[in-house]
């Protein structure tokens, strides 16, 4: 139990806290800041592992991002400093009940699977990233990368087109 | 580093994943609703860097994936608010049990 494995299992407790934290509060404003926090010990975890590019990535993308767009839009519909209405008990209970079961069920295939890990040390360079990820042999991800912009642009123009107010004409 | 091994990782996104899940169950907020879909698509990236780091370090694979999921995500984010933003509109509402203006 080195300070390396301390640091994980911190990273781990802040994760999961969290996150239960934001999906049972009643607030809708501190359900929103308790999953910023969740995301930010999500990159945390990913710095842990090593792939600093994927932890920049999920901090400007997440945090940075959706979280913003999330709290807005709570600026936009909702009242923000009143309590949602408490879900009902049977059916907490019974989505408590499934979510246990499904847990434990999913960790004992898991555990009992038994992973042989590779033998190779695990390096990540950004350059090797981009290289990949526009060449065209075997290997390359340019096409998914060409699928993926074309994705975004629809996404952009689409959300700008259902957000839009319509302008009521009278004639 | 390699002294944990890759089942605490996997507990650690396994458990994320269903705690999304119990989100997604007992809320009726749609804002809320998103925010647990963004847990579950959270977990789902643990798990693709833990695979590639532990399985498969030759490769790059699951950061590619990884990448992807957060850009479709951010999209997924993007459109699902612009639909919540005009339902507000519409019903002055965002509650799941209120929008059944598209059943039959």
């Amino acid at each position: 139990m080195n300070s390396t494995s301390i640091m994980f299992y911190i990273i781990a407790a802040f994760i999961l806290s969290t996150g239960i934290l934001a999906v049972t509060t009643g607030k809708i404003f501190r359900s929103a800041i308790w999953l910023l926090f969740s995301l930010m010990g999500i990159a945390a975890l990913y710095f842990w592992m090593q792939v600093e590019f994927i932890a920049a990535v999920q901090i400007i993308i997440y945090v940075g991002g959706i979280i913003v767009l999330i709290i807005f839009s709570i600026f936009l519909t909702q009242k923000s400093g009143e309590e949602m209405p408490k879900p009902l008990r049977k059916r907490t209970l019974f989505s408590l009940l499934a979510v246990c079961f499904g847990f434990a069920f999913t960790y004992l295939i898991i555990y009992q699977y038994g992973f042989n890990s590779g033998e190779a040390p695990f390096e990540l360079k950004i350059a090797d990233i981009g290289m990949q990820m526009l060449s065209t042999t075997e290997h390359g991800f340019i096409l998914p990368f060409e699928v993926i912009s074309i994705l975004l642009l629809a996404a952009l123009i689409g959300s700008i087109v259902i957000a839009m107010k319509v302008k009521t004409t009278e004639k | 580093m390699n002294e944990i091994p890759l089942t605490h990782i996997l507990f650690v996104s396994t458990a994320l994943f269903f705690i999304g899940m119990y989100g997604f169950f007992t809320r009726r907020n749609m804002i809320t609703i998103l925010m647990s879909i963004e847990l579950i698509l959270n977990s789902v990236n643990i798990n693709f860097v833990a695979f590639n780091k532990y399985l498969f370090p030759q490769n790059l694979d699951g950061i590619f994936f990884t990448i992807f999921i957060i850009s479709i995500a951010a999209a997924e984010a993007a459109v699902a608010i612009a639909i919540i933003i005009n339902m507000y509109r519409s019903l002055h509402s965002v509650d799941v049990n209120e929008t059944s203006e598209l059943k039959f």
